[in-house]
């Protein structure tokens, strides 16, 4: 049989793959994007939702970069929500109930239309290696496909097992086929795996819901887009619905414990602390009258209804009396049980910020193959790891973000740097600047980023700098006009309820005063609006917090010196013998490529970064021998 | 490579003829600049050249001292940086008014051995300074961390791990309501909620900070001296405090014979008293050494004890002496109460705000009285005893201060209405910050400690 000839392949087309794909053949790559089953591209097999908090603003990154998730979302879902509004522009967040079958019909259309791109159906049973080099993927029938890079974007499918109750068996996410050649093979090849565990809750009819002893959750009624292109806005939305485990409910969890795997005593791998199955929580808070479920539809076209908050392993007959249990679901009539999902995943310090692995040479990963949980997540290592797989392959310097730049870069730093002993959520608190890293300035980060890495088209990047550049014209000419405290002046204030002028102001400082907003500056200076409505947000935000932009640039920049100093890839270690010796053992596994990243290291610490500086500094760095 | 500009008094204080500020980084000619003015200004200058000009304070254009600026460019300097050295004519309180300029005008106070550290850090060294650096900082880091163990040990550990606890509490409750904002497991942190813890941890870590500082002059002594004309009575109060308090007399290695040290015990407060021998050799001290050197012993103390004779006028050089430590700690002990009374009191409590103490110190009357002020003066009346809780590391009283900096910060930012996310930074630091005292959280100031502390390089 002849083989075919990639110049990228991709294995595995959830939200990782889709980006990774997309990513490498809009560079011009010819890209294979193989899926065990081509009905299942961009499926969400837990929670129909997109965003939230620190995952929204990953969302408007790969929308930023040239990715999809952000379109596709805009194009499909049923309802979308700004949340945390009562709070700083830092960390609000977008979030969107998705139609599950409207976005994967989206998403694989997309795919379809790209040139560049071979979609097929298939299982990559084996990766074909020389030298420590990947050179193409053979699958389950024998059919070879040699490429100049591989991205594996496999999921929860590597040795998938489902746990429901005491069974167990082997099984990809939604009983789909489990990836165990592969699984396999990664093991062989001398990969350091973990086993994590997921869970997901039933679903249940619509029609078997009474909505009367629930409250309403609607959408916002303003328009909402996750795309900083998204013009055309969905107004026609769906509403979720709130309610309560009861007493009863749990007592039901409790009488049933000895059922559920986690106390039976089967071993399980390490499951999310965020995201507790329902049996977890009422054991652990046992103190809790109720825990919250939030119904949500899987779509416009379906009955379906995801029930939030329970997810569980316990018995199929176990969850359909917990759902009676529940007001609201008193004859909920069950379409899926819930279940948990144990999987293969690469401890990721095995990997370089690009994604790419250590030990195997244009071998890339991204995704919940790299110890990460969400959709988002995996879109967002799913860009990076297409953009570099393409960058390496066209010889154009690696695409690395810092934890400066974007969320990103903070999930994929803490991936590589620290590892992760438990599935791994992006968290706002997990980004040291987050007050840079906004929602509402994703664009103003990335967009030159995702232009230089040619995913960017002209058109759209013509339109991003007009914003840009309409943004930083308007400060500069707010910072040059006086204005004068007379009668005009003083009313608009004493309306927003402000103190009024003692002497003249400049327009932006009068601008930083909380109650005062862009239209009111306008109104004084007896002037249209010129602006979009994400223009002058973005003017606002600026003034107002300033103080502390400023402040966090400042830590950002004593960063940025250290990312400076940059380490050789191939020092040795062993010749620094002032090294502590677990600080040797970090730095030998993880391979920082700057002391900035090196600092980062749990067990390095600051005397063995001021060695490694004075060692550097000195200019006769010592490598290892290939 | 140049960093954030530092600043420093680089001679020893009070000794030599002259006395040099320097400042070293991105801005150092800038911020120099601004205080300079000369035939030409510092950017006009050539570098490696010296100009002769003034110091002025920009903001009441008032002229502070006559120097000569030295300017050096990068990257031919110590550091690489730009380099600006100002000389004066020593006066430890011009040199250091042209310090706290330069602070003020965007210079950060240099930490001891930054200069060098910078050197080092841009390539100033060769290969077998480097090994022998890199075994410095082992050795010393382990050295230092057993020490710093030694230390932290105990209560102070457990109370800042207490007061670490408290912000995290809160930390966590805004973090749960900004990652979960729709859970109604957790109460919403409100701004107050937060206000009233931080304010909490603000207390206590000013407690520590004033402990601290009590802390150290239990562990060195209070450098004291005792001032005034011949024969007030100065030899009879330090027999007396050394016979009452069974002092220890050290002679300090390597020092000359008039500043011989010695140190006595009142009421648990450590004095180190200066300048003894000149007093011991003859009760005229400030004839002997004159009234500059007097001065400058004055400014050294960190207790000044002012002796009169309850049987002399107030005579100008004392007015002059008198005027010149107006900021300082000073007890005024009038002497010789036995004796007829020439000293007008009134003009002299009109004139000063210094305690006065009334003695007779050859009938042993009145010294109780003066030990009670003491106290009063560094500990409020309280002295702590000798086992309490408090820092005595110089790096854990600035993270300290720094920690109380940032939660003043976050306070403030609550009263503002500013977002509590946003607020909640400045507790994160604090937080971080009071981590490191204990070695909890690590992150680059810890290196910079290790170059201060110890003198890496050339």
């Amino acid at each position: 049989m002849n083989a075919q000839n990639y110049d990228v392949v991709v294995i595995g087309a959830g939200h990782a793959g889709v980006e990774a794909g997309l990513a490498a053949s809009r560079k011009g790559l010819k890209t294979l994007m193989l899926t065990i089953n081509l009905d299942n591209i961009a499926f969400m097999p837990c929670n129909p939702s997109v965003g939230g908090p620190a995952k929204g603003i990953v969302v408007r990154e790969v929308d930023a970069l040239g990715g999809e998730m952000a379109k596709v979302t805009d194009k499909t879902h049923i309802q979308m929500r700004m949340l945390n509004t009562g709070k700083g522009p830092a960390v609000r967040a977008l979030r969107a109930q998705s139609d599950k079958v409207l976005y994967q019909q989206e998403m694989k259309s997309i795919l379809e239309q790209e040139e560049n791109l071979d979609i097929l159906q298939g299982m990559v049973d084996e990766l074909i290696i020389e030298d420590n080099e990947v050179k193409g993927v053979k699958t389950n029938i024998g059919v070879v496909y040699n490429a100049k890079s591989v991205i594996i974007t496999t999921g929860t499918f590597l040795r998938g097992e489902i746990v429901l109750g005491p069974l167990k068996y082997s099984s990809g996410p939604n009983h789909q086929m489990p990836s165990i050649a592969l699984a396999d093979q990664i093991r062989d090849l001398g990969f350091d795996i973990v086993r994590f565990k997921t869970g997901t809750p039933p679903r249940v009819n619509s029609d078997s819901i009474d909505y009367s002893k629930t409250e309403i959750q609607p959408g916002d009624d303003v328009p909402r887009a996750f795309s900083y292109e998204t013009t055309d806005f969905i107004m026609d939305q769906l509403p979720c619905w709130l309610t309560y485990t009861s007493n009863h409910t749990h007592e039901i969890i409790n009488e049933n414990l000895h059922l559920s795997p986690m106390y039976s005593g089967m071993k399980m791998g390490t499951g999310p602390r965020y995201c507790p199955s329902i049996e977890d929580k009422i054991v652990r808070f046992n103190d809790k009258p109720r825990h919250q479920i939030f119904l949500e539809p899987e779509g416009r076209g379906t009955k379906e209804v995801y029930v939030q908050g329970l997810s569980t392993s316990l018995p199929e007959d176990v969850q359909r009396e917990m759902l009676s249990s529940i007001p609201g679901l008193e004859n909920a009539r069950m379409m899926r049980a819930g279940y948990a999902i144990e999987y293969d995943a690469l401890d990721p310090t095995q990997l370089w910020p690009t994604l790419e692995t250590k030990k195997i040479e244009n071998l890339f990963t991204a995704g919940q193959i790299n110890g990460t949980s969400g959709y988002e997540e995996a879109a967002g290592q799913g860009i990076v790891a297409g953009i570099n797989a393409a960058n390496k392959i066209l010889g154009m310097e690696p695409l690395i973000l810092s934890r400066a730049d974007a969320y990103i870069g903070v999930l994929i730093d803490d991936l590589i740097t620290k590892g992760t002993n438990e599935p791994y959520r992006l968290l706002t608190s997990r980004a040291e600047h987050r007050l840079l890293l906004r929602h509402d300035n994703a664009d103003m980060r990335l967009t030159d980023i995702g232009y230089e890495n040619g995913l960017i088209s002209e058109e759209r990047y013509d339109r991003f700098n007009r914003k840009r550049d309409n943004v930083n014209v308007e400060i500069d000419r707010l910072s040059k006009i006086r204005i004068k405290p007379n009668e005009h002046t003083q009313s608009v204030i004493k309306e927003r309820g402000g103190t009024p002028l003692k002497d003249g102001i400049l327009a932006l400082d009068l601008l930083r005063r909380p109650e005062m907003d862009y239209m009111s500056i306008l109104e004084i200076l007896d002037e249209e609006v010129q602006l979009s409505k994400l223009e002058y947000e973005q003017i606002e935000i600026q003034t107002k917090y300033d103080g502390y932009i400023k402040k966090s640039l400042i830590q950002v920049d004593k960063m940025r010196r250290m990312e400076k100093k940059k380490i050789p890839e191939d020092i040795d270690y062993d010749a620094i013998h002032s090294l502590a010796t677990e600080a040797r053992d970090k730095l030998k596994k993880v391979k920082p490529l700057d002391i900035a990243q090196a600092s980062r290291i749990s067990g390095v610490n600051p005397a063995d970064i001021s060695i490694l500086l004075v060692y550097i500094e000195q200019g006769n760095v010592k490598r290892v021998e290939a | 490579m140049q960093l954030e500009t530092i600043s420093s008094i680089s001679t020893p204080v009070g000794e030599g003829a002259i006395a040099i500020v320097r400042l070293s980084g991105i801005d150092a000619l800038e911020i120099a600049g601004k205080l300079y003015r000369g035939k030409k200004t510092l950017d006009e200058v050539d570098t490696h050249t010296i100009n002769y000009g003034h110091i002025i304070d920009p903001d009441t254009d008032e002229v502070v001292e006559e120097v000569m600026a030295a300017v050096m460019r990068a990257p031919k300097t110590y550091t690489r940086e730009d380099i600006v050295e100002i000389n004066c004519h020593g006066g430890i309180n011009t040199i250091n008014r042209i310090l706290q300029l330069t602070l003020k005008h965007g210079a950060r106070m240099a930490e001891p051995g930054e200069f060098t550290k910078r050197a080092f850090l841009n390539g100033r060294i060769d290969l077998s300074q480097a090994e022998g650096v890199m075994d410095f900082i082992r050795s010393k880091t382990d050295e230092a961390s057993k020490v710093a163990s030694g230390q932290m040990q105990g209560r102070l550990k457990v109370y800042i791990e207490s007061l670490r606890q408290s912000i995290l509490n809160i930390l966590a409750q805004v973090e749960v309501n900004i990652d979960y904002p729709e859970y109604d497991d957790v109460e919403e942190a409100t701004t107050e909620l937060l206000l009233e813890e931080a304010e909490k941890v603000k207390t206590e870590i000013e407690k520590l900070l004033k402990s601290s500082r009590q802390g150290r002059i239990m562990r060195e002594g209070l450098s004291t001296v005792i001032v005034g004309k011949p024969n007030v009575g100065k030899s009879s109060l330090l027999n007396y405090l050394i016979q009452d308090n069974k002092a220890i007399v050290t002679e300090v290695a390597g020092t000359t014979r008039d500043i011989l040290e010695e140190y006595v015990n009142v009421n648990g407060i450590p004095l180190k008293l200066v300048d003894t021998a000149g007093i011991r050799d003859t009760d005229d001290i400030v004839e002997k050494i004159g009234v500059e050197r007097s001065r400058q012993a004055l400014t050294e103390a960190e207790l000044i004890l002012y002796v009169l004779s309850n049987n002399e006028p107030l005579t100008s050089e004392d007015m002059e002496l008198l005027d010149s430590v107006r900021d300082e700690n000073v007890i005024v002990i009038i002497n010789k109460l036995d004796l007829d009374s020439e000293l007008d009191v009134a003009e002299l409590e009109n004139r000063y705000d210094f305690p006065i103490v009334k003695t007779s110190i050859t009938e042993g009357k009145g010294v109780d009285d003066l030990e009670d002020r003491i106290a009063e003066l560094f500990f409020g009346g309280q002295v702590s005893s000798a086992d309490s809780t408090y820092l005595s590391n110089n790096r854990h009283i600035s993270l300290l201060e720094q920690s109380n900096s940032a939660i003043s910060d976050a306070i403030e930012s609550a009263h503002m209405d500013v977002p509590i996310d946003i607020v909640q930074i400045d507790l994160v630091k604090t937080w971080e910050l009071l981590g490191e005292v204990i070695g909890e959280d690590v992150s680059e100031q810890l290196i910079d400690q290790l170059f201060s502390q110890f003198c890496l390089g050339k």
